[in-house]
């Protein structure tokens, strides 16, 4: 049974106590007191899917990179190309070790003469000090996350929601989300979050947590940095290969991702549903033909499709699989990703 | 009816108790999407894993509270495990035939068990 969190230690972001106020059951996802539920995941599941879900994401990170060669030092740094951002409000780009490994999967914005990065939570201090590691002299990297908060609204009423708030206090409005939905990643100052947070409850949007937050982005089939890509799996193995341009020019990693992407033999990320009531959870043996083949990176009760479907990184290329559960070789059969497409 | 320290309950009469899980821990775990009991005639001993229930986020062990073999399995909560969400003790998982009655002395009243919920 999971046992409640210690959250003295935790770091808080500026909507902890809505979220202690709305009766969230806390957890601590990689140092933060973050709202795993409020209602219960099956339901801000659903509310995402049918109408509006709202979301503190607050403990993602922030970094600036601005000064002369921020866009080449971009351009070496992640593995897709920065220039497609003349055209695009934002691009989403894994960034390597030298060995094909992710350090981490971000999103970039254009912001004034320079840019802004959007990293994992648990990953800001690492990628910070990447980052510094690497910009040559002239860039500036800055850690912003202190001086941002960010509210994502997700789902098909998200416009009818937003109508009814004031976002004039937001710094951007990105057309971005990790649920499947249409919807928005709002960035604001910490100061403004629990007012706009207020309004967009008020306006009807359900506030939805962590869990529901897992269940939809598993169901759209997206990458959580930790199980579908880290140091160990590199973004090619992950399936992200449209997000890797080999014809940019050099970047850190390309020599090792380009030999990867001529390895027939290499790890593959698969979807799987499975064919009876059992759900693949994370760490899961994955069996083809009987032997082992790999593992389930993420998994469990898709509320959407109402089968178990997972994530997983496997060695064979095959149409039907295994998931031993409990000691028992569950039969998996492998689904395109994602599990869920929303319709446009 | 007495309780564990793993969030099972037990409702004894005679030599046969009925066990399930406690209020507490449907609410701990939430919406509960699988529940799976080893079948009728599996002999445990306390503490050994008689099934499972799966939350959306985890997978939690049964722990039987007592010794025996299990005589009957409740097949409505794995037909709809949101039944215990709703009732956890209409929704008895199975009923076992007791070893040792003494065991029954190692678990908690309501209040003993209330007190170790607040704990």
């Amino acid at each position: 049974m999971p046992s409640d969190t210690k959250e003295q230690h935790l770091k808080k972001t500026p909507l902890y106590e809505k979220h202690v106020a709305l009766g969230a059951k806390m957890t601590d996802f990689n140092g933060w007191a973050m709202p795993l539920q409020y209602g219960g995941i099956l339901a801000e599941h659903l509310a995402v899917r049918e109408n509006c879900g709202v979301f503190d994401v607050s403990h993602m990170g922030e970094i600036a990179v601005s000064g002369d060669g921020a866009e080449q030092f971009l351009q070496t740094l992640l593995t897709h190309d920065i220039r497609r951002l003349a055209k695009a409000r934002w691009i989403y780009s894994p960034m390597c070790n030298p060995d094909g490994g992710t350090v981490d999967d971000v999103i970039v914005y254009r912001q004034g003469d320079g840019f802004l990065v959007c990293v994992n939570a648990g990953n800001t201090d690492k990628d910070f000090a990447w980052m510094r590691l690497n910009a040559p002299s002239g860039v500036i990297v800055t850690d912003l996350s202190a001086h941002f908060s960010q509210i994502a609204v997700q789902g098909p009423k998200t416009e009818e929601i937003l109508a009814k708030t004031d976002t004039s206090e937001a710094m951007l409005i990105a057309k971005t989300g990790y649920t499947g939905e249409r919807g928005v990643e709002i960035y604001l100052s910490p100061e403004d979050a629990p007012s706009l947070w207020d309004q967009l409850i008020e306006a009807g949007a359900t506030p939805c947590g962590l869990g529901a937050r897992d269940t939809l982005r598993t169901e759209a089939g997206l990458p959580l940095y930790g199980h579908e890509l880290s140091k160990d799996i590199s973004p090619l193995e992950a399936g992200l290969t449209r997000f890797i341009s080999f014809d940019k020019g050099p970047f850190i990693g390309r020599d090792e991702l380009f030999l990867q992407s001529h390895d027939e033999n290499r790890r593959r990320l698969v979807g799987l549903t499975m064919g009876g009531r059992s759900i693949p959870r994370p760490g899961y043996a994955v069996l083809c033909g009987g032997a082992p083949c790999g593992s389930v990176t993420s998994g469990g009760p898709s509320p959407t499709l109402g089968a178990g479907i997972a994530m997983a990184l496997v060695t064979k290329d095959a149409d039907e699989y295994e998931v031993l559960i409990r000691g028992k070789a569950e039969p998996a059969s492998r689904t395109e990703l994602p599990f869920y497409r929303r319709r446009i | 009816m007495l309780y564990s320290q793993d969030h099972e309950w037990i409702n004894v009469k005679g030599d046969v108790g009925t066990v399930g899980i406690t209020d507490h821990a449907q609410s701990q775990l939430g919406d509960i999407v699988f529940c799976d009991i080893e079948p009728a005639g599996t002999v445990l001993s306390a503490g050994d894993t008689a099934g499972v229930v799966e939350s959306v986020k985890a997978a939690s062990d049964i722990y039987s509270p007592v010794s025996g073999e299990i005589l009957k399995v409740n097949e409505d909560p794995a037909d709809d495990p949101a039944l215990l969400n709703t009732d956890p003790v209409a929704n008895w998982l199975y009923t076992i035939r007791l070893n040792d009655p003494s065991e029954l002395d190692g678990l908690m009243d309501e209040e003993a068990y209330d007190l170790y919920c607040r704990g």
